[in-house]
């Protein structure tokens, strides 16, 4: 059994090896214990900013932070984050101040606590903004691989993690992981199954059972949404001729829209979509959710089989 | 730098008063009523105080200066021509494909723009971010926000004002154009806001009154500002919206109209300039 984690706490490790650079700061909307950014608030509280239970302050603070010279990490979870969307939009991606924002507890598999707490939309929304990078890792590793690349990156971004803890992928394989280029995980040539966050794992899953079935499946982790790995989407149409799209999220605008909108004007291989069928979840425990939205291993395969028949 | 006199800044304010006029009659758009409103403090503010280089608009260490009610821009740009950092022929870029002067200040098309605006609510919290940097850096640098009355129905604002007192930003300095107007109607019909002072006082903030309309008082409460250290002051300027044109004066129809070719010559009359 592999090890297991949760992305947030990729996000917390990274802030806290950040800290030797002086210009990163943490913002927190009293959610620090719940995404992490607790390990830096208690190691420098001098460089962290309470904004109390107010996103939109706290955005436009970090904007007015980054316009002098300072590298700003906020965050609160995914769903808090869109109360702040127009400030994202005009106060940070506008004049492209780089800001990092991070959206915890992302997706339907956040569970019990109901459709209130579980974006999925996030990431649809973020990637319609010019000039801010979209990322969704899929675990605690890769996230402080792409966390650790923010202060570089010298734009603003959006990241999505999760509360819950998945399979540890990257254990020793940091360095295959690089903000816009998706990872091949498995080789195979009769579909290219495409996926972001914890549907990484229900895709590899997929992957297996279909092997039993005689097909091969080349999963990849699409880890950063946008900019778009298009040479890799490309390629993966041209080898697999067919793809399914997997996400924690609505299958509107998200990775499959973005993979669809791509593919559509490229070099176009039938698509199936898995993802939350343009409707809200409920409460229910991360596994339930999965299957009750239609994301799990199984879903992936049906579809799978799906794409692969309307080949031409 | 500053230190012009009361009567340099005065003359200021009449030239970009007539700037105003000049850009929204040219673009046929804008937003007169309210530049005209806080035209007196903005001269005041870069005549008498602000510590910034117009040669060097980017200079770390400046004071910043964050207009947030945006769309009054050509007051902005019109003292930015006056202090050096655009020219005078710039100003007529005002809303023109390609011009540094966008119809809202924008940070990234105007040297000595601090801050791109365009929705209101944002420029204070955008402030504190800078006054919260300079503390870190150990500089004495301030921050100084104008909002609008209308601006601060927003409630995004007292998240910030709530915050900045939290954080004891005494290098955070707040300036109210209380004008009394918003886009629709007066701001008594559209949203009142009762007792201002006593908000503003209650969310843990040093607060003055003035008439944003007379330098002397202007000047003497910027200097007010520079005594608060352990908390945000505000300055609560009672102004009159369209200051200076009389048609324009206290009506409604002036926060986005521009003048027409008989009115502008009027306007400008009335600002002193010879036909």
């Amino acid at each position: 059994m592999s090890r297991m984690a949760a992305t947030r706490d990729g996000y917390g490790d990274a802030l806290l090896a950040l800290a030797d650079n002086k210009k990163v700061v943490v913002l927190e909307a009293d959610l620090g214990k719940s995404t992490k950014s607790l390990h830096f608030r208690k190691a420098h509280p001098e460089r962290t900013v309470s904004c109390g239970i107010g996103e939109q302050n706290m955005m436009l603070v970090a904007a007015g932070m980054a316009s002098n010279g300072y590298i700003p990490f906020a965050s609160t979870f995914a769903i808090f984050t869109e109360r702040a969307f127009e400030q994202m939009r005009n106060g940070v991606a506008r004049p492209n101040l780089a800001v990092h924002l991070c959206g915890s507890h992302g997706g339907t598999h956040t569970g019990t606590d109901g459709s209130s707490a579980q974006s999925i939309e996030d990431l649809a929304i973020y990637r319609t903004l010019p000039n801010v990078v979209v990322m969704h890792p899929c675990d605690d590793v890769s996230t402080k691989a792409l966390t650790m690349q923010l202060p570089d990156l010298g734009s603003p971004s959006y990241m999505r993690t999760a509360r819950n803890k998945t399979p540890v992928l990257y254990d020793g394989k940091e360095d295959s992981v690089q903000i816009g280029k998706g990872i091949v995980l498995t080789e195979g040539s009769d579909v290219a199954i495409i996926a972001c966050g914890v549907l990484v794992h229900e895709s590899l899953a997929a992957a297996e059972i279909l092997r039993k079935e005689g097909i091969n499946a080349k999963v990849v982790d699409m880890h950063t949404i946008k900019p778009l790995d298009t040479d890799l989407i490309d390629k993966l149409s041209k080898e697999c001729g067919a793809i399914v799209t997997a996400e924690d999220h609505s299958i509107i605008g998200g990775l499959g829209g973005a993979v669809s909108e791509h593919v559509v004007s490229s070099m176009p291989v039938p698509i199936e979509k898995i993802g939350v069928k343009d409707r809200f979840g409920e409460s229910a425990g991360a596994e339930e959710m999965l299957e009750m939205m239609g994301l799990k291993s199984h879903h992936i395969c049906d579809a799978v089989r799906t794409v692969i028949a309307r080949k031409v | 730098m500053a230190g012009m006199s009361i009567s340099e800044m005065e003359e200021m304010a009449r030239k970009c008063r007539i700037e105003i006029c000049k850009m929204t009659h040219r673009a046929q758009a804008g937003h007169p009523g309210g530049s005209l409103s806080e035209i007196d403090i903005l001269c005041a503010l870069y005549g008498h105080r602000l510590r910034v280089k117009a040669d060097e608009p980017d200079w770390d260490d400046r004071d910043r200066f964050i207009l947030s009610k945006g769309h009054a821009s050509p007051g902005m740009y019109a003292v930015l021509a006056e202090m050096g950092f655009i020219t005078h022929e710039d100003l007529k870029s005002y809303r023109v494909k390609g011009g540094v002067c966008q119809g809202h200040v924008d940070m990234k098309w105007c040297p000595g723009v601090d801050f791109s605006a365009g929705s209101l609510g944002m420029g204070l919290s955008f402030g504190m971010g800078c006054a919260v940097a300079a503390k870190l850096d150990g500089s004495d640098r301030n921050a100084y926000v104008m909002v609008g009355d209308g601006e601060i129905q927003e409630g995004s604002v007292w998240e910030a004002a709530m915050a900045a007192a939290h954080h004891e930003l005494g290098n955070l300095k707040l300036f109210l154009d209380c004008n009394g107007i918003q886009n629709d109607d007066f701001c008594e019909a559209q949203m009142r806001m009762f007792d201002i002072p006593a908000k503003w006082n209650s969310f843990g903030w040093a607060v003055k009154i003035i008439d944003g309309h007379d330098m002397a008082s202007i000047v003497e409460a910027i200097d007010w500002m520079d005594t608060i250290n352990d908390k945000p002051a505000v300055v609560i300027a009672q102004t009159v919206k369209g200051k200076g044109v009389s048609f324009m004066e206290n009506n409604p129809a002036f926060h986005g109209a521009a003048p027409s070719d008989e009115q502008l010559a009027q306007a400008l009359s009335e600002l002193g300039v010879e036909a």
